[in-house]
């Protein structure tokens, strides 16, 4: 992220009002899991409060436990000095307090500005104003700095913003608290400060705010004070100006965090990659996601995709992978040229593709975690051949364990995990094929920092041992950190490949910049 | 029917907290199977020799066994159903596509040259069933290639099915003299009804088919995610294909066995509104209508239900007009006991009052 120190946290007082939202020992059990044990937090006005912890340590469930999506088994809820429970969603939103969940819950098939107004759309003799709703939807949009038509279907969208119009929803709405379930999990550094500068202007106005991140720059940016929780207890509350980085991972996590200079020596080894192409691609595109674009991937190499939204980044990952199909240009997989038809087609070809869209495109939610892990080997093996038992424990064990996946249950239902957990369920469904070709769109969105780094290392030795890897994150350091080559897209295609020696953040941004320069030059 | 149509994902409500205790197949099955014993309890207490079994010539007769005779049809039609509504599909056609499987047995069978052979039975079954997995294509072609929404793309069959079996028989009912057909549902093996057993050997070989192979794990992932099924590699497609073929043998056979029953078809009436007794048995026996999870041995268990209301219906001297009253009356309780939202509602008010002594505590 771009944002750096210079920022300088107000320090804020103790605020003498009341609370909104006081939460006091709210318990939670589901079955035999206590998600959240005894856990109070605070919420004031005009603050903007962070809720940290590891992937499961509860914030998602404490959010829940608030608006009333889970009922509490043990506790009290007080808002805005009265006891309250509230027993669905819906009386929560209209006591004022508006959320954003984790996972986006909107309906695809609607346009961007109905899902917008949803339920209190603008109305004109009674029908629905289409053109003010549009009107509406688009100023609140331009809010947010998102340009994007508020007719056109929100499942046409990439992830990113699907997750800002849920934002834009949220923001929209006169509410006391606004709660923000991990927003920046696929947003690029200038999306990120857009909501920054709405987050600030509705501190100003008194709002409370929610925020989840698992960056902790953000963190250190925007929020004033926070509630630190480990496996679903409450750690401490504090003032982020008082405590350092140091001291709040080691809050989160229980002990130091020794791995995270780990990855750059790591890296370095094995920056050496061969000179046997495992997948060419010449010339794919296809219309209105992807223009002319060339790539070549060596054995044991990570390339890094670097790009904003909507450069093209996904549409590349997608055609290579067969989960679209190119109308043009030609795909080379180990020398066989055959199109790739399906993903099935590229499964079978030894290459994996984990999407970023984990809701729509990852989780099948009332399988066990076990049957998600398993699901894309069982598929290329053929329904005629399941998995012997024995090979089944061992793989889920022997994954669970090195994805450190909590709960350690294979048989739990994948919808039941946390976010987190859920991404690392699905990084392990591609990691047993054993492929050659590793394609990870946003692998690590929504995965708590001790386990990224374990991801990041992870990928590394795995290109060592001769995997070849495309990575796309929303996220520039990370990109540089693990990849030996760049792309730059823009404008949905390839502007510039580089080899990865020393390159920073500024230098792709730079790129970026550049390249918008020329082309407007070039129009002028 | 609204949830077929509905493709949103179903939003995560409190309800989504099953108890280890809920994920039971006995607590799922709970409900229906009460249900089933309080008929036959109302079933003797209004005859008190409702449950006897006699054995004649080596037969079990009596009226416990012509329920699980009478449940064949239902049964097969909703074992089918079950794996297409699993796969987020459903078949209307199942009525039309067993008229047309009967119609093309009984014309085959008067045809043959020998009306009475057995081989003659043998033949005309297996073209029977033959067309039936043309149609199951047919079917499948729509909702898996074309895309169309599975309740149009069957309702096409649905509606030219009975033209189509009328045409067969020419619009004529037909009588065929074939005592191995009649066996079919009459008949006895080993004491029990011919029919029943058709119904089980298909149930136990589907169960082995999907939960013996990875089968049925992949049908519920399409199901429930088709979208990452098919980035994960899962055939969707075939999948979706191979339960509408399937779906229809099964019409196919129920077909069979109602023909056989009166010994005759008449195109018009022959499994006439069988499709929405399937659904009910399966909906009755756990599977969502949003697809998904499902469960043979839940549609066994709403097969039965069925026959027994049926057959409790008049041993109770329930008016025949208020037949389908009735019968409405016992499917809505059994829905609304096994609906997680009206569990829920249960719980929560057993919790409220169990709350005081937590907070004492
Ligand atoms: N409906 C549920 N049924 C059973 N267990 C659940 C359910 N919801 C959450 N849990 C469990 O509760 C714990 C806390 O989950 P939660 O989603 O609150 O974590 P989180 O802090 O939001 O993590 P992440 O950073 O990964 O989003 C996890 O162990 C999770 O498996
Ligand atoms: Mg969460």
């Amino acid at each position: 992220m771009t944002h750096t120190q210079e920022q300088v946290v107000t320090v804020r007082p103790e605020p003498s009002q009341q609370p909104v939202v006081e939460m006091r020992d709210i318990s939670i059990t589901f079955g035999t899991v206590s998600a959240l044990d005894r856990v109070s937090m605070r919420l004031f006005p005009g603050e903007v409060h962070a809720l940290m912890g590891e992937n499961g340590a509860g914030k998602s469930t404490l959010i829940k436990a608030l608006t009333g999506v889970y009922t509490i088994d043990a506790g009290t809820i007080v808002v805005g000095g009265e006891e309250h429970e509230f027993h669905t969603p819906a009386a929560a939103q209209a006591a004022g307090i508006s959320t954003v969940y984790q996972e986006v819950n909107l309906v695809p098939n609607l346009t961007v500005a109905e899902n917008m107004l949803l339920g209190r759309e603008p109305r004109r003799f009674g029908a629905i104003n289409v053109r003010a709703m549009n009107r509406r939807a688009r100023q609140t949009l331009e809010r947010l700095g998102l340009d994007v038509n508020p007719g056109s279907l929100l499942g046409d969208h990439p992830i990113a913003v699907q997750q800002l119009v849920a934002i834009a929803r949220a923001v929209d709405v006169d509410a006391r608290v606004v709660i923000l379930d991990e927003p920046t999990s696929s947003l690029d550094a200038d999306e990120v400060e857009k909501l920054f500068d709405v987050m600030r202007r509705l501190r100003e106005h008194g709002v409370a705010i929610v925020f989840v991140s698992h960056f902790l720059d953000q963190i250190y940016e925007i929020a004033d004070r926070m509630t630190i929780l480990r496996n679903g207890r409450l750690v401490e509350e504090r003032m982020v100006a008082e405590t350092s980085q140091l001291e709040l991972v080691r809050l989160m996590i229980g002990r130091e965090l020794e791995v995270l200079e780990r990855l750059d020596r790591d890296q370095r080894q094995a920056a050496v990659s061969s000179e046997t192409p495992v997948l060419k691609a010449v010339g794919l595109s296809r219309k209105g996601s992807l223009e002319a674009t060339d790539l070549t991937l060596y054995e044991g190499e990570v390339v890094g995709v670097a790009g904003l939204l909507g450069s093209g980044r996904t549409e590349l990952a997608r055609l290579l992978f067969g989960a679209d199909t190119a109308d043009h240009g030609e795909l080379e997989v180990r020398s066989s040229r055959r199109r790739l038809r399906s993903p099935r087609h590229a499964i079978d070809r030894k290459m994996a593709f984990s999407s970023e869209d984990r809701k729509a495109e990852g989780v099948i939610g009332d399988l066990t975690v076990a049957d998600n892990m398993l699901l894309a080997l069982q598929a290329s093996r053929g329904w005629l051949r399941p998995i012997p038992q024995a090979t089944r424990a061992r793989l889920v064990r022997d994954y669970i364990q090195a994805l450190d996946i909590r709960p350690a249950d294979p048989d739990a239902l994948m919808r039941n995990l946390s976010g987190g957990n859920q991404q690392k369920v699905l990084l392990a469904r591609w990691l047993i094929t054993d492929p050659d070709v590793l394609i990870l769109d946003e692998p690590t969105r929504g995965i708590d920092i001790g386990a990224k780094t374990q991801i990041q290392t992870l990928v590394a030795d795995l290109a060592a041992k001769g995997m070849a890897v495309v990575f796309i994150s929303a996220e520039l350091e990370e990109v540089l950190r693990l990849s030996h080559r760049v792309v730059v897209m823009r404008d949905r295609r390839k502007i510039r490949e580089l080899p990865n020696d020393d390159v920073s953040v500024s230098d792709v941004l730079e790129i970026i910049a550049g390249e918008a320069r020329q082309t407007e030059e070039g129009t002028a | 029917m609204t949830d077929t149509l509905d493709r949103a994902p179903a939003p995560e409500r409190g309800a989504a907290r099953p108890g280890l205790a809920g994920r039971l197949l006995g607590h799922q099955l709970l409900w229906p199977v009460l249900a089933i014993i309080v008929m036959l309890v109302i079933d003797v207490i209004a005859n008190p020799s409702f449950l006897d079994v006699r054995i004649q010539d080596g037969h079990l007769y009596g009226n416990v066994i012509d329920i699980a005779r009478n449940s064949a049809p239902v049964m097969l039609v909703a074992l089918g159903m079950t794996l297409v509504i699993a796969t987020r599909g459903i078949d209307l056609s199942v009525g039309a596509v067993a008229a047309i499987a009967a119609a093309v047995a009984c014309t085959r069978i008067v045809e043959s040259a020998d009306e009475g052979a057995a081989s003659a039975t043998i033949l005309a079954s297996t073209t029977a069933l033959a067309v039936c997995v043309l149609l199951g294509v047919w079917n499948g072609f729509l909702v898996s290639v074309l895309g169309i929404q599975p309740i149009i793309a069957t309702l096409v069959l649905m509606v030219a099915g009975r033209g189509l079996a009328m045409l067969i028989t020419d619009g004529q009912i037909t009588t065929p003299t074939n005592d191995t057909f009649s066996n079919l549902a009459s008949g006895f093996v080993l004491g029990l009804p011919i029919a029943f057993l058709i119904a089980l050997g298909m149930v136990a070989l589907t169960a082995v088919l999907t939960r013996r192979t990875a089968l049925g794990m992949l049908i519920e992932a399409v199901g429930i995610n088709p979208d990452a099924s098919r980035l994960a590699g899962v055939r969707a497609r075939t999948i979706t294909w191979t339960v509408y073929v399937f779906g229809a043998v099964c019409a196919g056979l129920a077909g069979l066995i109602i023909a056989a029953n009166t010994n005759s078809v008449n195109a018009n009436s022959l499994g006439l509104w069988i499709e929405l007794d399937a659904i009910l048995a399966v909906v009755i026996g756990g599977t969502a209508l949003t697809g998904g999870r499902f469960s043979l041995a839940g549609t066994v268990v709403g097969a039965l239900l069925i026959a027994t209301l049926v057959r409790t219906i008049p041993s109770i001297g329930i008016p025949s007009e208020a037949n389908y009253l009735f019968k409405a009356f016992v499917v809505i309780l059994v829905c609304l006991l096994q609906s997680p939202r009206a569990r829920a509602a249960l719980r929560v008010r057993g919790r409220r009052g169990a709350q005081p002594k937590a907070v004492a505590a």
